[in-house]
């Protein structure tokens, strides 16, 4: 063991983990409005991870300049795909939204594969880095950090604090009384899963910063996102932040202490004990 | 029992096993590969139907068994020489022993924690293995080609394989019929419309679930204790694969969740579809060439769907609303 | 919203993919699409579906189907479809040449047909039973990949199939006494072995090798064999860890492996990992001369990761500057057989556009050899299309090849060599590969990592 890497990765994982955090916060927010698993959750990221290259690369728009067009999609793209995979199905059994949003899991996939082909594809960003002694602080993950706070904040201001986002909660509350008090439930369900889907790809987008990828990388992050959600509590987004650090910081504390590759071991037993104990996660009531 | 004297559950058993036997009467060899997968899909899908359709516990890493019994068997094949038909019943038994085991802390969970809860524990067991020197760790097992020669060759072996899979495909299709008829049957049912309700009427939930469980991690075992005999080689990767799990509710919800005979439609529906896109040849309108086998994973997505919104009973369970007299005969 | 609308909307939305499906461009070969130069004889090409077993006309060629799976989906489609495109290369230039002739005069006319196998081994049996049985295939070409690989050599096996195996360099795939198939890729033991000889001389005073790799089949081969040969060598081995498949950030591993101060890194995976390990050592101004790692780095992608690719070094099957000739098989005392490197990469960029990959070589190589074995065999009987094989030495331009003919490694492969490329920055700034070893073979010298 050395003391010098273990705060330099927890440096690391700290700062991934708000990353994680924002990717995993728009599974908890559509799972909280209306108890639907977004199975589509991982090509969704893949998709802002993409959005970004083509963006950064065909037009050489600086990659984080093209987060607000990310977002835009994310909102508008989510909301189709309400209407299309969702909308009919929403007060049906959780298998069959599960089945629906993996249909479309399938069809995104698909799709992303013969425009993109499976080649690994990455971004050249470079912040500079600041250096003290083992520890290595990238300019892209504060970035990256500081965008995932002010996402964060802008959602709990949306949420919170305008009409519509107050809507939403009235919605995930009691659908019902909603209606009753005059809300359009139909809409705010839509656009509470565009927000869901726009969270998704921002953070595939600050993921592509940070990282290679593929067409099938959602497959990890969508499970990744799971165990934060689990770890938060379902339908939580703050939890989910804090979910997202956790992991992060797990992740990259424990792999200074046992071999790499027993980290995943770990990571999914914790998760499935988190369930069992305390299903409602860590910050949850019992 | 009264099921034992039921005409339909001996028609649906002769049926498949007449079936089955088409390619070994007409010894043709590329038939039985393709039904051997059929079958294969008929089992992963009839037995998480057993744990899903009857108790509507959603079972996503099903294939966690599937998996684990196919490791074991194998195991056993290769350091202990152990005949095939031994070792795929003791990869069974362990597999529903370790479905015993952590059914009771996870059945406890409700809807989506549980589905959750499948997946993490498949992960888990997963890139275990992967770690996991006396399996082969990431490299895995493999058979030295000789091995087979126990068996009269590897062409005998196949032969043999395909046997052994039909043989559990009627075994699965049989508990899952005795099961939805029985009385055991009606209690899961009953839990998966109420289960507070039902615990009122005096069923025990908790250990209907588990037993429950325990049957449907069985089937999937021995389907993978052949399967990778047949292969001749097994990796973590492709042993405890998610999307096979995710595929096998597919086939059940495109057959008909809850139905006898719905997963058993829905395989081979999924099957033939996925087939036939992959060796499609190309379409051409005028002078654009479309390749459909690059668009299968589209096609499957639409197509699902196209069902999950519109036809949510699933094929079965459509005809059997639509037309009563169908009610008696597929179960 | 009324649900009349919502259909509408479900309606449009499937539209808009249909035609989204319409406008993307496909990215592999239709299969047996005919190629332009088509001899007149080869009508039945483009009627791919049709098990074309009616005979030719009399004094025609003679049909050879050739069978295999391809990826056309899932992880491995990538270098699945180089590989299907080398192989068309080279059914356009026997085409060209109007087919393989036999002494006797009797002429065959390759031609190929494949399926998709989604990259998993589910299919792949009942795919290679179809070719087989329903297609009637005459030789058996490998998916790629080695798990696939191996479970199709079962069912060539089992069917007295001849098959030649490109991107399957597993060692365990050929130690299970096959008898007609046969490797042409180096083995996963010999991939970086090289690179440790590599390291000793341009890095002589390099003590310590830290050897990190995916937990997968193939690479955990590659770092088991390369252990010990370190070790052998004096090397300290100061970090000899996998990671798992799915492993997304390497950041705190690297931390890790940094604390050891190693002079050396080797290992590495596949695609999108291997890059992202390379992007983040940088990032992290990691003190490491040497890195070479696997797969990644032969993939023309790995350079959108920009400055961070410089120096990296990555073992390969083949590259395009390799300088395997007529002159150099004489010097070796070896026959030349088929054109040469330059002649592939030209026909290869006129034809696709684009680099050859090894895999594009490897997919080339595979029916250059069945061919040079017909010839050889002066037939299209396995039997002796397996003695020619075994007794086959030469030099091709995808270099040496010679299989192993002991009985439990039969058709594994025993001469070909590795050769290791590097990124390196030309005169104009832009990120170019080279060759650096063999010394014979580079066409550049080795930088190292600053």
């Amino acid at each position: 063991m050395n003391l010098e890497a273990l705060i330099a990765s927890s440096f690391d994982g700290l700062m991934l983990g708000f990353v994680y955090g924002l990717m995993a916060m728009g599974l908890t927010l559509i799972f909280g409005v209306m108890k639907v698993i977004n199975l589509g959750h991982g090509p969704v990221i893949v998709i802002g991870m993409f959005a970004v290259l083509v963006m950064s690369q065909a037009l050489g728009i600086n990659p984080y300049l093209t987060l607000p067009v990310v977002a835009v999609l994310g909102i508008a793209f989510g909301v189709v795909m309400y209407f299309i995979s969702l909308h009919r199905v929403i007060n049906a059994p959780e298998l069959t939204t599960l089945l629906a949003t993996f249909a479309v899991n399938l069809i995104i996939t698909g799709l992303m594969t013969v425009i993109f082909s499976t080649s690994p594809r990455g971004l050249d960003v470079s912040l500079g880095a600041l250096q003290f002694g083992a520890v290595t602080i990238l300019g892209t993950r504060v970035t990256a950090v500081v965008i995932a706070v002010i996402v964060t904040a802008a959602l709990y201001f949306f949420l919170y604090r305008t009409r519509q986002g107050k809507s939403i909660r009235a919605v995930a509350n009691n659908r019902n009384a909603a209606e009753l008090m005059g809300i359009d439930s139909t809409w705010m369900l839509a656009l509470s899963f565009g927000l869901g889907i726009m969270l998704a790809m921002i953070s595939g987008a600050l993921l592509a910063t940070l990282f290679s990828f593929t067409v099938l990388s959602g497959g990890g992050l969508e499970t990744k996102s799971f165990v934060i959600v689990v770890l938060g509590g379902l339908g939580n987004p703050t939890g989910a932040l804090f979910g997202g650090i956790i992991i992060g910081l797990l992740e990259s504390i424990t792999t200074i202490f046992i071999p790499v590759s027993w980290v995943p071991v770990l990571e999914f037993v914790v998760f499935v004990l988190i369930l069992l104990v305390r299903p409602n996660g860590i910050f949850g009531a019992r | 029992m009264k099921t034992l004297t039921n005409a339909p559950f001996w028609l649906l058993l002769v049926v498949i096993a007449v079936v089955a036997a088409a390619p070994v009467a007409l010894n043709n060899v590329s038939l039985r590969e393709d039904f051997f997968l059929i079958l294969m899909l008929i089992i992963l899908a009839s037995s998480t139907n057993i744990i899903m359709g009857y108790t509507g516990y959603v079972s996503f890493g099903h294939i966690v068994f599937f998996g684990t019994g196919g490791y074991i068997a194998f195991f056993l094949m290769q350091s202990l020489q152990l005949h095939f038909v031994l070792a795929a019943l003791c990869g069974g038994i362990a597999a529903s022993v370790m479905a015993l085991l952590i059914g009771v802390p996870v059945l406890r969970l409700r809807g989506a924690y549980f589905a959750l809860a499948t997946i993490g524990i498949n992960e888990a067991m997963r890139s275990f293995v992967t770690n996991f020197e006396p399996f082969g760790g990431s490299i895995g097992m493999f058979f030295n080609f000789s091995v087979y020669d126990a068996y009269g060759g590897a062409k005998n072996a196949g032969q043999l394989a395909y046997y052994g899979i039909v043989a559990v495909a009627l075994l699965t299709v049989a508990a899952s019929f005795l099961i939805k008829k029985s009385k055991f049957g009606l209690g899961l049912m009953a839990i998966r419309e109420d289960q507070d309700a039902a615990q009122v009427l005096g069923i025990d939930p908790a250990r209907l679930k588990v037993l429950t469980y325990t049957i449907s991690a069985f089937f999937p075992a021995l389907a993978g204790a052949i399967f990778f005999f047949k292969n001749g080689i097994i990796e973590p990767g492709p042993a405890f694969e998610l999307h096979r799990s995710i595929e096998a509710l597919v086939m059940v919800m495109l057959g008909g969740y809850g139905t006898v005979t719905g997963p058993i439609v829905g395989a081979i529906v999924y099957d033939r579809l996925r087939s036939t896109l992959i060796t499609a040849p190309p379409i051409n309108l005028g002078t654009l060439t479309i390749n459909l086998s690059n668009f299968h994973l589209v096609i499957a997505g639409v197509l699902l769907l196209a069902i999950v919104l519109f036809v949510p009973a699933g094929l079965i369970g459509w005809l059997r609303q639509r037309f009563a007299p169908v009610r008696r005969y597929l179960e | 919203m009324s649900s009349k609308l919502s259909h509408l909307l479900f309606l449009g939305g499937l539209l808009m993919l249909v035609m989204l499906a319409a406008c993307a461009p496909a990215p592999t070969p239709a299969p047996t699409a005919a190629p332009p130069t088509a001899a007149p004889k080869a009508t039945e090409a483009p009627k791919p579906a049709a098990p074309t077993t009616a005979a030719a006309p009399a004094g025609a060629a003679k049909r050879l189907l050739i069978g295999f799976t391809a990826s056309q989906t899932g992880a491995q489609q990538v270098a699945s479809q180089k590989q299907t495109e080398g192989l068309q290369l080279w059914l356009d230039d026997v085409k060209k040449a109007g087919g393989i002739k036999l002494k006797d005069g009797t002429l065959y006319m390759p031609e190929m047909k494949f399926y998709d196998d989604e990259s998993k081994t589910d299919r792949v049996q009942a795919l290679y039973t179809k070719l087989i049985n329903e297609d009637k295939a005459d030789f058996l070409l490998s998916p790629y990949s080695s798990g696939l690989a191996k479970a199709a050599a079962v069912v060539s096996e089992q069917n007295d199939k001849v098959m030649i195996t490109a991107g399957a360099a597993d060692d365990a795939t050929m130690e299970q006494g096959f008898k007609k198939t046969f490797q042409l890729y180096t083995p996963a033991s010999r991939y970086l072995t090289g690179a440790v000889d590599m390291f000793k001389k341009f890095v002589p005073d390099g003590k310590k090798i830290a050897i990190v790799y995916e937990k997968d089949s193939f690479s955990t081969s590659v770092a088991q064999a390369l252990q010990p040969y370190a070790k052998s060598a004096g090397y300290e081995v100061v970090v000899y860890e996998g990671y798992d498949t799915g492993t997304t950030d390497f950041a705190p591993f690297i931390n890790k492996i940094t604390a050891t101060n190693p002079d050396a890194i080797m290992g590495g995976g596949h695609f999108a990992d291997g890059t992202t390990f390379a992007k983040q050592l940088f990032e992290k101004k990691v003190p490491v001369k040497f890195v070479s790692l696997l797969v990644a780095p032969p993939e023309p992608t790995f350079k959108d990761i920009g400055d961070a690719a410089v120096a990296i070094i990555g073992p390969s099957q083949w590259e395009p500057q390799v300088t395997y000739s007529t002159e150099s098989a004489k010097a070796a005392g070896l026959p030349y057989y088929g054109l040469s490197a330059k002649a592939f990469t030209d026909a290869y960029v006129a034809k696709y556009k684009s680099q050859p990959s090894y895999h594009s070589a490897g997919g080339y190589a595979q029916g250059l050899i069945l061919q040079k074995a017909i010839e050889d065999a002066d037939s299209i009987d396995p039997a002796k299309v397996v003695a020619a094989l075994d007794k086959m030495k030469l030099m091709t331009f995808y270099g040496v090849i010679q299989f192993s003919t002991e009985a439990k490694t039969h058709g594994k492969q025993a001469a070909h060599d590795m050769v290791y490329m590097q990124w390196q920055k030309n005169a104009a700034g832009a990120l170019v590969t080279q060759i650096v070893w063999p010394l014979e073979a580079k066409s550049a010298d080795a930088i190292l990592r600053k």
